[in-house]
């Protein structure tokens, strides 16, 4: 058991040295949409509340295990989502005419419009 | 390779595009995508998770799952730009809701037996944090939302008050130690709610932020805790990335608005109220009101504008509204730019989202220290529904609460005009000397109203 316990430690030491590393250049536009990006991750205890409501027993722990589902859920999915529809908003001149053209050209053929999306890349 | 191990290398693959997320989110580039990366190994990790062995309720889980989703898909997709924050703060909220929970949950279990210590000590983290942050997240919703005053909530020997509880939380879960007693950790759980709303009431409105970056790396570790109780790799993973990288977010943010965090969470900023409401100052300084007509004509025959944008812009939905102006000025041959605080709006980067949604070009967006820079030579600065960040008090007064704080200089422009709804302060509830300046003329109205009068305006003249 010490054994197991101690490589999670060194999982949680590592992982959060990894935390700080990796995010420490952030342009402050970035600030908002990164703290929802990584609310979406701590969702990820919806897999926690999956095990803990799958190997219930009882009504009591069934009922607490559904709420914290319910709960998690919400985190997971609000989470990305939220954060999703706020970096639709950062495109860049070139994805916006991309779209733009996508939207207006909906008839013409498919040529035009693959070149439209070269561009938009490039 | 048997079932548990595929899993295990599944719930690693999750943990990489967690990372992967991480860095993709502090890019503008791929920010889009590394979002969806993580959304992808969420996916992973929750879709093997029901291939555990010894699962069962899965109707159950599914029908949770659902109610879950069915709440949060609209919530996110319908919330209006400007209500982000509270949306944020209610998603980190459930999060560590459910992490104390979990905790609680896997505790129930073990408490008759005999438990090695560590492994209550992991639940009690679990629990505590967990529980803090959904109840500061609560009231963080609420505030915004302004459900509840903005303004820090008060009262004599608070801090004693809030050391008294945390001295009740610490003697319960030594109790719970002791014990193994399911009941007491209950206990400790509404104690620990508790905690979370009294910490919470005395953060004034505009350090809300901050506040929910912090309470979202408080989630992010209270789900290590879970992860720890658990022995998931995973869960310990994505909670501490979040943990750390929260950590750091936050000391960010607080700097961009020129405070410590220990000052922001112990400091009930923004309670003193100087004078409001009243259009003739004790000091005896005046202020000058114009019309849409004079303003536009001063935009219109100007070289250079500067648009401030605050949030009483977004609040007024009025950022579509800035943009033809800025358009129309531009036909002109006026050079406009928007000048950005860092946290203008309600959070970091709240300001850029909003005129982004507006099609704003990119390149007219300057940040603080470039727009400091082009200020001195600007001829009309446009402040529209902010106060707090061109408050120069946060120069020039040392006793200001916002003292300290960077700010932008619009005081270096030839002109200035606030367009505000009154002479209300701001979000900060401290009186702006700039208002009663000379060089200032107040357009009173709604943003949207006088925008929309000042773009006519300028194409009349």
């Amino acid at each position: 058991m010490t054994g197991s316990i101690l490589n999670l430690i060194t999982v949680f030491v590592l992982a959060g040295f990894l935390g700080f590393e990796v995010i420490s250049k952030v342009p402050s536009i970035l600030h908002t949409p990164l703290m929802s990006g990584t609310n979406a991750i701590h969702g990820v205890i919806l897999v926690g509340a999956i095990i803990v409501t799958g190997t219930a027993h009882g009504n009591a722990q069934l009922a607490l295990g559904f709420a914290t589902i319910v709960l998690a859920t919400l985190n997971v999915v609000g989470g990305f989502v939220v954060t999703d529809r706020m970096l639709e908003m950062f495109k860049t001149k070139s994805q916006r005419a991309t779209e733009a053209a996508r939207h207006t050209d909906a008839g013409i053929p498919p040529e035009t419009g693959s070149s439209a999306r070269g561009q938009g890349k490039g | 390779m048997t079932l548990s191990t595929g899993i295990d290398i599944a719930y690693l693959v999750a943990a990489v595009t967690f990372i992967l997320a991480l860095r993709g989110l502090s890019s503008p580039r791929h920010a889009r995508k590394g979002n969806i990366i993580g959304a992808i190994g969420m996916v992973i990790a929750v879709g093997v998770t029901f291939a555990r062995p010894g699962l069962t309720h899965f109707g159950l889980i599914a029908i949770a799952m659902v109610i879950g989703a069915a709440i949060a898909v609209p919530a996110a997709r319908l919330v209006k730009m400007t209500a982000i924050p509270q949306m944020v703060a209610m998603f980190n909220g459930v999060g560590g809701g459910a992490a104390a929970l979990v905790s609680l949950s896997e505790f129930a279990r073990y408490s008759h037996h005999h438990v090695a210590i560590y492994k209550i000590v992991e639940v009690l983290l679990g629990v505590i944090i967990g529980c803090i942050s959904f109840a500061g997240s609560a009231i963080s919703f609420a505030k915004l939302q302004e459900m509840m005053p903005t303004r820090p909530i008060t009262y004599p020997a608070q801090q004693v008050v809030n050391g008294v509880i945390a001295a009740g939380i610490l003697a319960l879960a030594g109790l719970v130690l002791a014990t193994n007693s399911t009941l007491t950790l209950v206990i400790l759980l509404v104690v620990a709610l508790v905690l979370g709303v009294a910490f919470t009431l005395p953060i004034g409105g505009a350090d809300v932020p901050v506040l929910i970056s912090l309470l979202n790396s408080f989630t992010g570790l209270a789900v290590a805790a879970s992860g720890f109780v658990l022995h998931s790799t995973v869960l310990v993973v994505g909670g501490t990335l979040v943990g750390a990288s929260g950590a750091l977010l936050t000391q960010m943010m607080s700097k961009a608005m020129g405070r410590s965090i220990t000052n922001i969470i112990f400091g009930a900023f923004g309670a003193v109220v100087t004078a409001s409401g009243s259009m003739e100052r004790s000091g005896g300084g005046s202020v000058k009101s114009g019309t849409p007509e004079d303003i536009g004509v001063l935009l219109a025959y100007s070289r250079k504008v500067a648009i401030v944008p605050g949030y009483g812009l977004a609040v007024a939905q009025a950022q579509h509204v800035a943009r033809e102006l800025a358009d129309s000025l531009a036909k002109r041959g006026v050079d406009v730019f928007y000048a950005i605080h860092p946290v203008a709006g309600r959070m970091p980067g709240h300001m850029n989202v909003l005129l982004a949604e507006a099609n704003v070009p990119y390149e007219q967006l300057k940040e603080m220290d470039i727009a400091n820079m082009e200020l001195p030579t600007t001829d009309v600065a446009l402040v529209v529904g902010a106060n707090d960040v061109v408050n120069p008090a946060a120069r020039n007064t040392p006793g200001s609460p916002i003292y300290g704080m960077p700010i932008l200089n619009v005081d270096a422009a030839a002109n200035i005009v606030f367009l505000k709804r009154s002479m209300r302060p701001g979000f900060a509830g401290i009186d702006n000397e700039l208002l009663y300046d000379p060089k200032t003329t107040m357009l009173f109205g709604d943003a949207k109203d006088m925008l929309t009068k000042l773009v006519a305006a300028v194409e009349a003249s």
